[in-house]
């Protein structure tokens, strides 16, 4: 995966709680075995009528937003199934990084192996962001190692992560071959619960 | 005196291979399951870098969100064909078990695991599956995991995981009659929100838990996730070691009294303690029926769709109204004057014997409403064998229910089991998120008893109406 430092953007501003997987990316576009292509199904049904035309209700498809590649939305962002399509549909979509109050547990882990950051900031701060991204065109910057989201005239908010997890962002790790350098210690746990193949 | 613990640290301390400051713990994986959807992107990534499946025997797959439910081998959607195709040379390739298709143990994974004695007290199981919470009903450590995950495991064995923190969801006292496992986690749910369980696993106490089948422990240990928790969990006791009892994959003789020994030793110690703790009594909770698009917006069946206006911030009050206008409800309607055109009882929540038969005893000898469709289908090919041996598939067909095969079918709609745009369904599945059943679909989550009313009558209705009389009939 792409390792991520710095990254700095325009804003996609979705001002709701508990987005779930399901909107993310919907089950029709689960059946492709492929990694790659997800991102023309993003939010598909908010997205697009069922004649396939884009809504201009949805803000995501206002032209000021085309290029954005900061998505801050509300609490419990990713809640539900499991699907990885979700952070694969979110990154090939062309969004780097994704800030909201909090996420669902499965759905961070998700992001994170797949070179997405996402960030938690207090449930004021994502507002600020909101109704600002919403008004005008915002653009910030996100800074992993020094855990700071900073806007050009205003905004300076710094952000928790796991060292394991920043650490994993920042060298673009293959998770399975830093486990392996414990295959040693597999082994022996296997040998003492008596794990035969 | 060693310091008293939970069954979860038990189980998590039982499976350390590798700690180190900093970085999370290496955990050992004793089952993971696999379907078609969340794996063929993992055995490619095997593939692309020369790997292999490191235990293909603590592996096990089958086939059951893509599946039709009738006409099982016609499957039209040639993607859906393909995925399925994939997972079955997949598991050719890396030497794993796989009940398919035609194989007698198909089913959803979340049924047959539990009905194969694969799911077991103490264990760590993992799936590409949200829904994984459900073998915590064993007292396993069962929870889902993403595809990047899956590779991981089926290459190591291992899963690197932050120890969770404890929740102990506390209910006290008795469920009342016709009141199920499924209202009351859909009632916990309702009352601490969809996100109360967030980082934590859950591990449900109380009397009104003891008391619980193994079945319908199962739904609410299925549902932990839709409360934000990736695991629920419920301590062993002799419902537990007796429902294992001659499963194929359990040991038996004394090998089994050996087991059920360290078992019982798993259950939390009497004293421990947990970083957060909630409570509920069960005698409030009442039949359920959901009426927006997250497990959440739950109300008892007697009550009203709640109005906008009483929601705190702004955005509560929009996702109120949101919700409202994609379910076509008005605020302050009662919620059992909703009229449904379809009943869906099935999914890894509610599609096992038990749910079957209790849904059969409210349908004998009643039709189905002239504009529902209703379909009642077995969670897997077991179940449905058995349903079929105590009678309960001419109970449902003669009452105007289809009897279909088993899948995952119309709770997430992947195969052609789906609810059209703007209809109304009474689902028994465990998400009433927007277009979970189908675009445009509106999803009301009951359990198998409030469905099967509904299916007789076209609306809600308090199922205690029909369990109270079942009783003396």
């Amino acid at each position: 995966m792409e390792p991520i430092r710095v990254h700095s953007g325009l804003v996609y501003p979705l001002n709701r709680a508990n987005v779930d997987t399901d909107q993310i990316i919907p089950k029709q576009f689960l059946k492709r075995i492929e990694r790659q292509g997800f991102g023309q199904f993003l939010f598909y049904h908010w997205r697009f009528d069922e004649e396939g035309e884009k809504r201009d209700s949805f803000t995501m498809n206002k032209e000021k937003y085309n290029d954005a590649s900061i998505l801050v939305a509300g609490d419990n962002f990713g809640c539900g199934s499991s699907r990885e399509h979700a952070p694969w549909a979110i990154l090939d979509y062309g969004f780097k990084v994704v800030i909201a109050p909090s996420f669902a547990d499965i759905f961070y882990n998700n992001c994170v192996k797949n070179g997405i950051l996402p960030v938690r900031l207090t449930e004021d701060e994502t507002q600020a962001i909101i109704k600002k991204a919403e008004h005008e065109k915002l653009k910030l910057t996100v800074d992993l190692e020094k855990q700071l989201v900073v806007g050009e005239k205003e905004f300076n908010f710094n952000f928790d992560i796991s060292d394991y997890h920043k650490q994993m962002l920042l060298n673009g790790w293959d998770e399975i071959a830093v486990t392996l350098t414990n295959e040693d210690k597999i082994t022996a746990y296997e040998q003492r619960q008596q794990i035969t193949g | 005196m060693t310091q008293p613990k939970t069954i979860i640290e038990k189980i998590w301390n039982n499976h350390i291979v590798h700690q180190e400051p900093g970085k999370p713990d290496l955990l050992y994986i004793d089952l993971h399951l696999i379907h078609e959807v969340t794996s063929p992107q993992a055995f490619e990534g095997l593939r692309m870098k020369g790997r292999k499946v490191r235990r293909p025997e603590l592996t096990f797959a089958t086939m059951d969100h893509n599946v039709p439910t009738k006409q099982r081998h016609i499957i039209k959607d040639e993607v859906s064909k393909k995925q399925m195709h994939t997972l079955k040379e997949n598991c050719e390739e890396f030497g794993v078990p796989l009940a398919d298709i035609d194989h007698p143990d198909q089913g959803i994974v979340h049924v047959i695991g539990p009905e194969l004695g694969l799911t077991q007290p103490g264990k760590t199981i993992v799936c590409g599956d949200s829904h994984t919470s459900t073998h915590g009903a064993f007292g396993a450590l069962a929870f889902g995991i993403g595809t990047s995950e899956v590779e991981h495991v089926l290459s190591t064995q291992t899963l690197g995981q932050a120890p969770p923190k404890t929740l102990e969801v506390k209910v006290n006292g008795k469920l009342g009659t016709g009141v199920t496992a499924k209202d009351l986690i859909l009632a916990v749910i309702a009352k601490y929100g969809v996100r109360f369980g967030t980082g934590y696993v859950i591990e449900y106490t109380g009397e009104a838990v003891r008391n619980l089948s193994m079945e319908e422990r199962m739904t609410v240990c299925n549902m932990s996730i839709e409360a934000g928790a990736r695991a629920g969990l419920i301590s062993p006791d002799d419902t537990t070691i007796e429902y294992l009892r001659g499963r194929r994959h359990v040991p038996d003789g004394e090998a089994f009294d050996e087991a059920a020994e360290k078992w019982r030793a798993l259950a939390t110690d009497e004293g421990a303690s947990y970083d957060a703790t909630v409570e509920i009594n069960a005698d409030e909770v009442e039949p359920q029926v959901t009426w927006g698009t997250n497990p959440s917006m739950c109300i008892p069946v007697s009550a009203n769709v709640p109005d906008p206006a009483s929601q705190e911030k702004d955005y509560e009050q929009d996702a109120v109204e949101r919700a409202l206008s994609y379910m076509g409800l008005e605020a302050n309607q009662p919620i059992d004057s909703v009229e449904i055109e379809h009943v869906f009882i099935g999914s890894c929540t509610n599609s096992r014997l038990s749910d079957l038969k209790k849904a059969a005893e409210i349908v004998r000898g009643r039709k189905v409403h002239d504009k529902v469709t209703a379909l009642v289908v077995p969670g897997s090919k077991t179940v449905k064998e058995q349903a079929e041996a105590e009678g309960l598939d001419v109970i449902f067909k003669t009452a105007g229910f289809e009897w279909r095969d088993a899948g995952c079918s119309m709770c997430l709609a992947m195969n052609d089991d789906i609810v059209p745009p703007g209809e109304r369904c009474a689902s028994t599945s465990n998400r009433n998120f927007e277009g979970r059943q189908g675009n445009g679909a509106r999803t009301h989550l009951v359990s198998p008893e409030m469905a099967a009313a509904a299916a007789l009558e076209g609306h809600f209705v308090d199922v205690r109406k029909y369990t109270n009389t079942a009783v003396n009939r």
